[in-house]
């Protein structure tokens, strides 16, 4: 994160959850609907205090539960609405249906996901377990490394959802208790700067049943039908719109993160993946989240002793940033995945299995192995992660790879 | 369905927005049994035309007949099955 503090900004105290609630408020957001769970509770509490206050001009709806929260915010921005929602772990399990139903309706909403471990047995602390599980849901998925990239990326969330070449409903993970209790200072832009960049929402046009172009949203005056049946006719094809909506996102996502540079002073790699002291690393490792705080620390440390290390920070997992992660790692010798989730039976966590896959297509094939790390929330400290380091120094130096996964900071 | 010519996903528009109308959509195609109609029982009451879910059955004034639109109908029965006079028959698709 390159930090240059633009004029008009002013530096205050957010936890994670905060800083989504202050940058949702900046968003104009004209729906959000919300049921409360651990560790997002603070997000929606922030933003009713908002609304009770006549700080923004919202309809704030308060459901029976996470499905109907989704529903209410895919139907509100079926007519054109600016939607918001946030949730955790056994929440999002619950929304699983309607994810798929508001990325299938190329509905814009905007979420919050406070990273979760999911139960049972039940344990409120942050892991990737949520939202790794719905990384097929057809949802852009941006994970956060500290509050003020939780902050900017909710701002960038909205104009990446909403643009008329994407229209994929986006999530913004941050790691439930690390960042979302977290008590951090965060540079937050004005009122205005914000809602300039956000803008008002787009809306393509399409054709109707009666062959007129009108624009994507529900209205009497122009009717349309949106997600009705479509049996083995057309379903396939529909589906096939989502991932060029996909792939399209890509090129977007940075070109956001580089117009956000220039109102903030702030920018994340290449808004796509975050490259650190890669270039002439040979021991890299690949993250996801809060974790790459600590990682680039320990880093810091080797480099200071001579020890070639880097990090690559996945910052969008889908899409898939899969040039730019060949491109990152093309010189590295060694690579360790880290994962704080795990896909149980299936050789490793998500993060592995994506960047190993990646790196086939490629002409590089430098060892690679897996770490799976902190579920539950147990703690990463630095000195697991010198651990990693010493184990990939170790492959270097031996050429061989014993074990490819492994599970570290567990107690045997 | 009915309409041939199928596009390719470049063409049509996202999340299923229909781009032709529902009617459209020829259902008659699906039916197994299509109802036949018997001018000389019928009383034209219209219970059949009230009980069609497809609105396939309509009263024609000038004729003074029941008119069966088998482009929609279903052939699911209820016409016959509700006809006070047993004036409507199911008969098998392609017979008589």
């Amino acid at each position: 994160m390159v930090v240059i503090q633009q004029k008009g900004q002013k530096v205050i105290a957010l936890n994670g959850d905060e800083a989504v609630a202050y940058a949702v408020k900046q968003c104009d957001v004209d729906v959000v609907a919300a049921y409360p769970i651990t560790p997002q509770t603070i997000i929606v509490e922030r933003f009713s205090e908002y609304v009770h206050d006549g700080e923004v001009d919202t309809e704030f709806v308060c459901t029976e539960s996470e499905h109907s929260a989704l529903t209410c915010c895919l139907t509100a921005t079926a007519v054109g609405a600016r939607t918001f929602t946030a949730t955790a772990s056994a929440g999002l399990a619950l929304m699983h249906e309607i994810l798929y139903v508001t990325s299938g309706c190329r509905a814009p909403v905007v979420m919050a996901v406070v990273n979760r471990a999911l139960s049972a047995p039940i344990n409120i602390h942050g892991d990737h377990s949520d939202s790794m599980a719905e990384r097929d849901s057809g949802w852009i998925q941006i994970y956060a490394e500290n509050s003020q990239e939780v902050y900017d990326s909710i701002i960038q969330a909205f104009r990446i959802a909403e643009h008329p070449e994407v229209l994929l409903p986006t999530l913004v993970g941050l790691d439930g208790f690390f960042l979302s209790h977290t008590l951090e200072n965060v540079s937050v832009l004005t009122d205005d700067v914000v809602r300039n960049f956000v803008g008002q929402r787009r809306f393509p046009h399409v054709r109707n049943h009666e062959g007129k172009l009108v624009p994507f949203k529900l209205d009497p005056e122009n009717p349309i039908t949106i997600g009705p049946l479509d049996l083995y006719d057309y379903y396939f094809e529909h589906k096939r719109q989502q991932e060029e909506a996909m792939q399209r996102a890509s090129e977007i996502i940075k070109k956001i993160n580089e117009e956000y540079a220039e109102i903030s002073g702030r920018q994340y790699g290449n808004g796509l993946v975050e490259s650190y002291r890669l270039e002439d690393a040979e021991l890299a490792t690949v993250c996801i989240g809060s974790t790459a705080g600590t990682v680039k620390t320990v880093v810091d440390q080797l480099r200071a002793k001579g020890v070639k290390a880097g990090l690559l920070r996945i910052r969008v997992f889908r899409p898939l940033p899969v040039q730019h992660i060949i491109e990152a790692l093309q010189n590295v010798k060694t690579v360790a995945v880290m994962d704080r989730s795990c896909s149980f039976g299936g050789h490793g966590g998500p993060v592995f299995h994506e960047i190993r896959h990646v790196l086939y297509d490629s002409n590089i094939h430098p060892h690679i192995v897996n770490y799976i790390y902190g579920l539950g929330g147990r703690d990463m400290s630095q000195r697991l992660v010198q651990k990693i380091y010493e184990d990939q120094a170790k492959i270097l130096e031996t050429g061989q790879t014993e074990q490819p996964v492994q599970f570290i900071g567990l107690r045997e | 369905m009915s309409t041939k010519e199928k596009k390719g996903w470049k063409e049509i528009p996202v999340a299923g927005v229909c781009w032709i109308p529902s009617t459209a959509y020829l259902t008659g195609d699906w039916k197994t049994y299509r109802p036949v109609w018997d001018s000389e029982k019928c009383t034209r009451c219209i219970l059949c035309h009230l009980y069609c879910p497809d609105g396939a059955i309509a009263w024609k004034a000038e004729t003074n007949e029941m008119v069966f639109n088998y482009d929609y109908c279903k052939g699911c029965g209820i016409c016959a099955n509700e006809c006070p006079a047993d004036a409507i028959s199911m008969k098998l698709e392609g017979e008589g």
